[in-house]
């Protein structure tokens, strides 16, 4: 059972698991699936979206949206993988923070955009490194561990940084989140498309996603059938570390700025667009597609609220109710189909 | 008991250890006055740890304490706005604390939804929901009545009613703990569910009131806090969850439910809350304190983790090694 786990495990059913004379066909499946309502609902915002607004269809004002959620949508799919590993990673706000700080303080001394890059990443690692450590080799609770990590490694900004701010990037920096590689299409979309691509792969086409469903499910049996429990629990914080930091540098690059407060309230929204896409908090069910259409999704959101301007902390309100809300609903209809 | 009992002997040991060390440097920081301030300051801390620490205990965490204190306490403010008497604030704000906890409680109870989600939801509609009911605007001082400031700082016999209340409440959890049904079946809730269901105790039910607790303590301390710094806005308090947890954690309150006192709770609270009225004295800055009560968690995790049962998987661990053994030989 993951730590985080409060319900009471479900005692087996004397009446055993209906088991169907006939499959359902992998199309009606389809069509009955999470991703499959979340496509329905991305439409329907984007339709009303179009409605309401009419600036909203124009390609640039498209491009501008899709950074409502690019960032965010990168950490999200390790950390899909981390839940459905039945773990959990609250510190990624933090992470950028601290990311984005070693790099300000390289690029005060004057350090040219590649080491900028791989310091920004070498954080995320390192950062992603400590917490799979705690976990991982010590047997601590992630959720405990990640709440004291998220005070230390913002708290190291704080202590850099105080209330002042690294501004001045070199002008090449500015690619990362504020570049275009054709049209409208911006650096950060690649960026997500091709993390969509290569955690989609990894979760569902490799041994390793194999292993990751493995532990969610039962990390006991998981281990009794060879798995390396521990490593590839580390290996999954050192990949949310790694696209906390690549989301750093496509962050502090499109700010142009670091300032300790930088990603505040991140994990909150990962953790939603992770919930949102269908992965079961508990771990071990879940997948990347549906984490790339729950992103688009908060992101047509927010961006829509935008348009009708929505101050951020009532968005706020509207991302705690819908993580709260997608949980609610399967389980309230299920209790109402049961009675 | 024993390994228990020492823990607080530690713990205890360590804040003698960290007010000698100051003391050595800046004795006036130890002079009875200094040291009711220190008290009075961590009154906040010390009352929505004992309400988390109900929570902690039953498996779960509520991560929207600070938001509920930040609600509640702009509401006592608006409330005092409208010419509403002190007493019935008092009570408005507890009922409302208890509500926002209660909402949590049920979403736990009959959803089965895991509290983290929950209060991780919670938090930010909270909050926005202050945004929504002032539009972003601050209640300053000279909105407020003399009366309603001056409350909890009023002193009776060398201390503020503030910490009066915090000494109170602390009593009174220590008998709810010790010596109420309620209280062991917080214990029973978190320490084996499975039992405590055979026992004929509800833990949805005892999660459930875990919350309400943990609210209603949230609500009270919101007035507190909006009288005594005299303001309240969308942002008081933010990020003061994290210290309420590393508070618990660091009381030795176990994150996996079950185990934990109200000595120990009250103690990790004693000890952020002399780090942190410390740091000026020393002449830190006070950026330094986020980093500290990070690392202190992150300690303290360790250090429970040393001293708790070894959990299943580890007595796997054993297996395997034996067994990789013996194919080796």
């Amino acid at each position: 059972m993951s730590p985080h786990d409060s319900r009471l495990p479900d005692h087996p059913t004397t009446a055993g698991r209906h088991i169907p004379d006939r499959l359902t066909s992998p199309a009606a499946r389809a069509l009955k699936s999470w991703e499959a309502l979340l496509l329905v609902v991305a439409i329907a915002i984007f339709i009303m979206n179009a409605m309401a607004s009419p600036w909203f269809l124009d390609p640039w004002s498209l491009s501008d949206a899709t950074f409502n959620f690019t960032e965010k949508a990168m950490i999200a799919f390790a950390m899909a993988m981390l839940i459905v590993a039945g773990e959990i990673d609250l510190s990624v706000g933090a992470i950028i923070a601290l990311a984005s700080t070693v790099m300000g303080v390289a690029m005060s001394a004057g350090a040219p955009v590649p080491v900028l890059v791989l310091l920004g990443l070498g954080t995320g690692l390192a950062c992603g490194a400590f917490n799979g450590l705690l976990v991982a080799r010590f047997g601590l609770p992630s959720i405990v561990v990640t709440i004291g990590t998220m005070s230390l490694f913002r708290g190291i900004s704080y202590i850099v940084l105080g209330d002042g701010a690294f501004t001045g990037y070199p002008a090449g920096f500015a690619w990362f989140g504020q570049g275009y590689v054709f049209w409208v299409v911006t650096v950060e979309l690649v960026i997500f498309a091709l993390a969509a691509l290569a955690f989609g792969i990894l979760l569902h086409r490799t041994n390793f996603g194999r292993m990751v469903y493995a532990i969610g499910n039962n990390a006991t049996a998981a281990r009794f059938s060879g798995i390396r429990v521990d490593r590839i629990r580390f290996i999954l914080f050192l990949l949310t570390g790694l696209m906390s930091g690549v989301a750093a540098i496509c962050l502090t690059s499109r700010l142009g700025s670091t300032r300790p407060s930088i990603a505040s309230g991140f994990e909150l929204e990962v953790v939603t667009i992770v919930v949102l896409g269908g992965v079961s908090i508990l771990g071990g069910s879940g997948t990347i597609p549906g984490v790339v259409l729950a992103a688009l999704v908060m992101g047509l959101v927010t961006f829509g609220l935008g348009l009708m301007n929505v101050p951020g902390i009532v968005m706020s309100i509207v991302v705690g109710a819908l993580l709260i809300g997608v949980i609610a609903l399967p389980r309230l209809l299920a209790m109402a189909r049961g009675r | 008991m024993s390994l228990l009992k020492s823990r607080e002997a530690i713990l205890a040991l360590a804040i003698l250890a960290l007010l000698g060390l100051i003391a050595s440097r800046f004795p006036s920081f130890v002079s009875p006055r200094s040291l009711a301030r220190v008290l009075t300051d961590t009154s906040p801390l010390i009352l929505l740890a004992l309400g988390q620490m109900a929570v902690i205990l039953t498996k779960c965490i509520d991560l929207s304490v600070a938001a509920n204190l930040a609600l509640c306490g702009m509401v006592a403010a608006l409330l005092n706005g409208a010419g509403v008497p002190l007493p019935l604030i008092l009570l408005a704000v507890i009922a409302l604390g208890a509500a926002l906890g209660a909402f949590n409680g049920v979403l736990v109870w009959k959803l089965g939804i895991p509290s983290i989600v929950v209060t991780l939801g919670t938090m930010t509609i909270y909050r926005g929901t202050i945004f929504l009911l002032t539009g972003g605007a601050w209640v300053n001082a000279h909105q407020m009545s003399a009366a309603f400031k001056a409350f909890p700082r009023t002193v009776i016999a060398g201390l503020p009613v503030m910490a009066w209340i915090a000494v109170a409440v602390t009593a009174g959890f220590a008998l709810l703990m010790t010596r109420t049904p309620l209280g062991r079946a917080f214990y029973a809730a978190g320490g084996n569910p499975h039992a405590a269901v055979y026992t004929g105790i509800s833990v949805g039910r005892t999660q459930f009131l875990a919350f309400v607790l943990a609210g209603a303590l949230a609500g009270l301390t919101g007035y507190l806090w909006v009288a005594r710094y005299a303001v309240a806005y969308v942002d008081i308090a933010g990020g003061f969850e994290l210290d309420v947890v590393a508070a618990c954690v660091i009381g030795g309150i176990a994150i996996a439910g079950g185990a934990g006192t109200v000595a120990g709770c009250v103690m990790g609270a004693l000890f952020l809350g002399i780090i942190k009225n410390a740091l000026p004295v020393v002449g830190i800055s006070p950026f330094w304190q986020m980093a500290i009560s990070g690392s202190a968690i992150l300690i303290a995790i360790a250090f429970n983790a040393a001293s708790r049962r070894e959990p299943g998987r580890i007595i796997l661990k054993k297996a395997e090694a034996r067994q990789l053994q013996e194919a080796g030989q």
